[in-house]
């Protein structure tokens, strides 16, 4: 899948003020989505994110995800050529169930979190994260 | 029984009609044009603590000019909020009369005439008098310093900040955080921190490698004064890595963080805190926004975007201080906390008018010994001022025009491109124009004036990557600074629109002709982020210009065209 710039900071402020993208950039990560899920429904909350607004460095984003309860968490970042970044699974005797990595952006885009529950149910969360080429400090 | 609401509420309602700010009484004596030190100093102490916030000094050791933006556009929520009205607008709101020293102080208009009548301001000589007069009636008081202290001028860069650490150091604050600074290096950062003889704040300054919170900077810090437990959260400028050359300070991550600010105000309240403060980097609207996030924060002491604000604004039950920059202001904020409750609040925003405010001599003395190894260099005429010479503003400042046609001239270039940062004293109509003033407007540590070929795509990737930093409609996507200012080409702007559709007409001021995608333009600029930018420091592009031109003049800059502001 690629993605032009224009349609990379075109997601931004979509994004920014709703979690449905654009139709175009949806589709493969949709399909990911859904295999994950199995075409369930995903609630809003039960799954943490935490990522910065603006990234330090495209190439290396720190990220964190939890979810208490969760047998495994699934992270997609939307606007990257291969969205999939990692799934993280979690056993029975698991002390916590979170994790953090660090992670590579094509640009600016949506990084989605997907949390399969105790209770067999979906969480979601997502956070646009702004790559950009810097400078004028005030 | 009034709610704790109500309180706020009712303080901020008798701030608007009486004066309780001391506001309106200033602008009336004003009207009677007989001000002097006692009534800019006046306040009726209020409660059991009291707050002194400066912010934004940018090294400015002595009295300056410095005019307020004309073109301050607020999007999203913050569209047509303060801070993002100005002028005539901003004087009807507040009140403020018409040619009155708040008039000079607070707005652009009629800038060069006021200035005539009412001088200079700032310089730290006189912000001690101000400190002074205020611990004299409140000894308790807690000096807080919100960064962007250690840079800004000529004295500033060749002692590496030592200047303004020993004047500060003199003014004995009781905590800072930090922006501008970590261009030092993050070698001498850590040098002047370990000496600094007060609280070196960031709960968001996290170790690069690790992202754990960095050892050098504490979170917070408690302070007992006037029988309440107040704590102070730091909070650096976000952005640093991104807005600043990372590479020279690696060590270092920052960021909102404002989970973890949120996790630091319900420590501190854990741990006995009766009144939160925070003296933060964050720029306004961000501040605003995280007041909002962030529950249990009574006072935001807020510094980065320059603002001056005569009243606090309000959001929940947190109330958000703007103290100016470069020394023109001091805020004082009287609290009274009851029972870990802040009950009401009295606040002035003094201008440091520098004719009214006596200079302490013992700082006098303290700054002049920091120049005198470079008075001789700094005082040397270069060139003198034809018109206004300022910067503030949302594209265009007349000081950024001079440095883009020296870029332009002295480069041999097509297009010049010069950051849009906010800090830069003014120079009046027919000033001389010495070596310190140009360095008051160029000094950093990453100045080199570099010359290369950009496409029109790239340039216009640029422009749109700048607006974005400033336009975009959630503040905490925003840097801060203001836009990159070009000279050589013109361009329309939308505010309005949505990241990478903003900029349109981009056009060759010299022929007229649009900017084409595919074709390579000699561009030149300095304040690169980029490690290993080769050329010589802007101050030396601007001094030879200047030099050549002997008088500069000031023409109107009609090359960005603005829609839905």
């Amino acid at each position: 899948m690629d993605f032009t710039r224009r349609e990379t900071l075109a997601m931004t402020a979509g994004a920014a003020l709703m979690t449905v993208l654009p139709f175009r950039a949806n589709a493969a990560v949709d399909d990911m989505i859904a295999e994950f899920t199995g075409g369930a429904d995903i609630a809003d909350s039960g799954v943490e994110l935490t990522a910065p607004e603006i990234a330090e460095n495209g190439n290396t984003v720190p990220i964190e995800v939890a979810a208490p309860g969760a047998s495994a968490i699934m992270v997609l970042a939307a606007g990257n050529p291969t969205p999939p970044v990692a799934t993280f699974n979690f056993g029975p005797l698991a002390a916590s169930q979170a994790a953090s990595t660090r992670i590579r952006l094509a640009g600016t885009q949506e990084v989605i979190a997907i949390a399969k529950l105790e209770d067999g149910s979906f969480a979601r969360s997502s956070k646009m994260v702004k790559v950009t080429i810097g400078g004028c400090g005030g | 029984m009034i709610s704790r609401r109500d309180f706020l509420q009712v303080s901020m309602a008798t701030t608007a009609l009486v004066g309780a700010s001391g506001f309106g009484n200033w602008s009336r004596l004003a009207a009677q044009q007989a001000l002097t030190q006692d009534q800019l100093l006046q306040f009726d102490s209020f409660g059991n603590l009291t707050l002194i916030h400066v912010t934004d000094i940018h090294a400015q050791l002595k009295p300056i000019y410095f005019r307020e933006p004309e073109v301050n556009i607020g999007v999203g929520p913050n569209r047509g909020e303060v801070p993002h009205i100005t002028g005539a607008d901003f004087r009807k709101l507040y009140g403020i009369e018409d040619g009155s020293p708040s008039h000079y102080a607070l707005t652009y208009n009629d800038f060069s005439a006021l200035a005539q009548e009412y001088g200079r301001v700032g310089g730290l000589d006189r912000v001690a008098t101000v400190i002074n007069s205020i611990r004299a009636e409140r000894p308790d008081a807690i000096l807080l310093d919100g960064g962007d202290t250690w840079h800004g001028s000529y004295t500033c860069y060749h002692t590496q900040g030592q200047d303004m650490v020993n004047v500060m150091n003199a003014l004995k604050p009781d905590a800072m955080t930090f922006h501008w600074e970590f261009t030092l290096g993050s070698d001498r950062v850590r040098e002047l921190v370990e000496g600094l003889p007060f609280g070196a704040l960031g709960q968001n300054i996290f170790d690069a490698e690790w992202d754990e919170p960095a050892e050098l900077f504490k979170p917070y810090q408690f302070f007992e004064r006037g029988g309440v437990k107040v704590a102070v959260i730091g909070q650096a400028f976000p952005y640093m890595p991104i807005a600043n050359p990372g590479w020279m300070f690696p060590e270092y991550s920052f960021g909102i963080r404002d989970e973890r600010m949120q996790e630091m105000v319900d420590e501190v309240r854990g741990q006995g805190a009766e009144c939160v403060v925070l003296l933060s980097h964050n720029g306004f609207d961000v501040d605003k926004k995280m007041a909002a996030q962030v529950t249990g924060i009574d006072v935001i002491l807020s510094g980065h975007t320059h603002d001056a604000l005569p009243e606090p604004v309000l959001v929940g039950e947190t109330i958000v201080v703007a103290s100016g920059s470069n020394g023109k202001f001091v805020s004082r904020v009287d609290l009274n906390i009851q029972d870990g409750r802040m009950m009401g609040f009295r606040h002035k925003l003094i201008p440091i008018l520098s004719d009214v405010i006596a200079p302490d001599p013992a700082m006098t003395a303290l700054i002049d010994e920091q120049r005198a190894p470079f008075e001789s260099a700094m005082s040397e005429v270069i060139g003198q001022s034809g018109g206004l010479l300022y910067r503030r503003g949302n594209f265009n400042g007349t000081w950024d025009d001079v440095i883009c046609d020296a870029l332009l001239s002295e480069r041999e270039a097509e297009i010049a491109m010069s950051p849009g940062v906010r800090w830069g004293p003014s120079l009046l109509p027919g000033q001389d124009i010495t070596r310190e003033d140009i360095w008051n407007v160029t000094s950093m540590t990453y100045p080199n004036a570099y010359r290369t070929e950009m496409t029109g795509e790239f340039l216009k990737i640029v422009l749109e990557d700048v607006a974005d930093n400033l336009f975009n409609p959630d503040p905490y996507y925003q840097q801060g600074g203001d836009m990159v200012r070009v000279g050589g080409m013109g361009y329309r702007i939308d505010v309005t629109k949505p990241a990478g559709e903003r900029i349109s007409e981009m056009t060759m001021l010299a022929t007229g002709e649009p900017i084409d995608p595919a074709r390579n333009y000699v561009v030149a600029g300095w304040a690169s982020v980029n490690e290993g930018t080769e050329g010589p420091p802007i101050w030396e592009v601007v001094e030879a210009h200047i030099a050549k031109l002997g008088t500069v003049e000031v023409g109107e800059n009609t090359s960005v065209e603005v829609v839905g502001a």
